[in-house]
């Protein structure tokens, strides 16, 4: 009975929350408000929103590394008090420690968690493997490739295991090519594991491709303008997928909304500038 | 189809070959330029000097000549100075120089490391710090010597006060410029407190320390030379001092060169330390080419 329950709780809740910075000259500005969320277990939920909007700072209240001024965040029906450590995060700039080897910035995570070395060593090694670095182990950061960091990235999240995936624009570094790749990677990876994802971006074809539902977001302070299922069968190409159909017609939509709010926030930056 | 393709590629290896040898002969030849002209300018230099001192341009009384000078270095290093044997004056300096720099720059790191982390410390102490780095730290060395003695203890304290703010700006200053990136990534990935300033906030700040590093090494030897100067039985500072008493410029030139020699060994220590430190950076490419 209590299993069941379990299961049915969403992973991740976020009830009417509303989050106000305070600008050192002492102005006030409002990033979300009331804004609503949930994520099921195993789901993958895309965000999309115009640049700026405050879709970075859900995942920074999922992370516990910002605190709700109104509403409420849980995580598997709890209310979040800090980092939880089933959480796993994909930063957008590069956050490989420079000074580890690739091996040893995967095994950081379980390293830092107190795995005996040999163990967390091995680990890492099957995860390098899987992100097809095999030959790299002893490379530095800077000797890699963006895509290739990407990789290194995907593997020192997924090396802990995390039940919540959250990641804020990812991709949004790499080349076209190199995104289309990293994409297919990460479902893949993700297929194999039981991770329900947010993933932050800007970019609607990549939230369309990879995710099972994409959030809209309004102009700021960002609010929830709309929720779209995205039915597509999985598994996905997604080099292939958006010449579907089904897919064009979907951007299309999700394009019809978002284009008002784009506009909306790009008049403020006009206004702004004038 | 293929041979063409093969001996196609075959042909442009040779060619880029040849290509290679060239452009590696070029930076070769540079190099030798470069030696060439350095040593010419210390020809030069010292024999217009010597020259000058010997047809009296300048006075030799006042200035001396090299060759007075190295008359005078060979003298010390075969029959020993008017305090003892050279290798033995060098010594005392040199341990007096670091035993203050490592005490200073430890003491630096530890510090600049904590109040970098901590941001309550940092606003409390950094007015004091302000002024205490606006004192010329020099002048505590007649301190020192009034309150430590002649000994050892009043130079090294003085090496230590000299090194101990350099090393300390920087550490804080390299705490603070961590990428915050870095530290939230490690706190996710389940870095406790200890953790993120062990293998985060001292890797990121390292080459900051590792710079300060060269530059204080050479405060330490101006603090532990100047430490002699003011009052001491031994060391390469007490034997400037002398020499200066004496009328001897070519002793005080001497001595000059041997505080030069020890500066740029210890230099040489320091580089060779931090590449073997910072081996994860990417190379400039000036090194590329050397």
């Amino acid at each position: 009975m209590s299993t069941l329950a379990a299961a049915d709780t969403p992973a991740i809740e976020l009830a009417g929350v509303t989050r106000r910075f305070v600008s050192p000259t002492g102005k006030s500005h409002t990033a979300l408000h009331d804004y609503s969320m949930t994520v099921r277990r195993g789901e993958f939920v895309a965000i999309v929103g115009p640049t700026g909007c405050g879709k970075s700072t859900t995942l920074n209240l999922i992370t516990g590394m910002a605190k709700p001024n109104a509403g409420q965040v849980s995580i598997m029906g709890k209310a979040v008090t800090g980092t939880d450590p089933r959480i796993g995060f994909v930063f957008q700039t590069d956050a490989l420690f420079p000074w580890r080897s690739v091996l040893r910035n995967v095994a950081a995570g379980p390293l830092f968690r107190g795995v005996p070395k040999e163990q967390a060593y091995a680990t890492a090694r099957e995860w390098i493997a899987r992100v097809g670095l095999v030959g790299f182990e002893n490379h530095y950061p800077h000797q890699l490739s963006g895509g290739m960091r990407k990789r290194v990235t995907l593997a020192q999240t997924f090396i802990n295991d995390p039940e919540i995936l959250l990641m804020d624009e990812p991709f949004s570094a790499l080349d076209v090519q190199t995104r289309i790749v990293m994409q297919d990677e990460l479902l893949a990876i993700w297929s194999r594991s039981n991770a329900s994802v947010v993933f932050v971006t800007h970019d609607l074809e990549e939230a369309i491709a990879l995710a099972d539902r994409v959030y809209v977001l309004t102009a700021g302070p960002a609010t929830v303008k709309a929720v779209y299922d995205i039915g597509l069968p999985r598994p996905r190409i997604t080099s292939e997928i958006r010449y579907q159909p089904e897919f064009i017609e979907i951007s299309r939509r999700i394009w019809e909304d978002l284009r008002e709010e784009v506009q909306v926030s790009y008049a403020r930056t006009q206004l702004a500038s004038a | 189809m293929t041979t063409t393709t093969v001996t196609a590629v075959s042909a442009n290896g040779i060619a880029s070959d040849a290509a290679d040898r060239a452009a590696a002969a070029a930076p070769r030849r540079r190099q030798r330029l470069i030696l060439f002209l350095r040593v010419a300018i210390l020809v030069v230099f010292l024999g217009s000097w010597e020259l000058a001192a010997q047809k009296h341009v300048i006075d030799p009384f006042f200035f001396a000549m090299p060759s007075t000078i190295a008359v005078q270095l060979w003298t010390w290093i075969t029959e020993g100075t008017s305090q003892g044997p050279l290798w033995g004056e060098v010594l005392v300096t040199l341990e007096e120089t670091v035993l203050g720099f490592v005490i200073g720059a430890v003491l630096g790191i530890v510090c600049g490391i904590v109040l970098g982390r901590d941001k309550l410390l940092a606003d409390v102490f950094s007015i004091y710090i302000k002024v205490a780095n606006s004192i010329p730290r020099i002048v505590l060395g007649s301190i020192f010597v009034i309150a430590l003695g002649l000994g050892m203890q009043s130079k090294v304290a003085l090496a230590v006060v000299m090194v101990f703010f350099v090393v300390f700006a920087n550490a804080f200053q390299g705490v603070r410029e961590a990428d915050r990136a870095l530290i939230a990534n490690a706190r996710i990935l389940g870095a406790s407190q200890w953790q993120v300033t062990t293998s985060v906030i001292v890797p990121a700040a390292m080459s900051w320390i590792l710079a300060s590093l060269h530059v204080s090494f050479g405060f330490a030897l101006v603090g532990a030379v100047v430490g002699e100067f003011l009052g001491s039985r031994h060391g390469i500072g007490l034997l400037i001092s002398t020499e200066q008493g004496l009328f001897s410029p070519a002793g005080v030139f001497a001595a000059m060169i041997v505080l030069a020699v020890v500066a740029l060994a210890a230099d040489y220590l320091l580089t060779w330390a931090e590449n073997r430190l910072l081996k994860w950076r990417p190379p400039a490419f000036s090194d590329v080419g050397a």
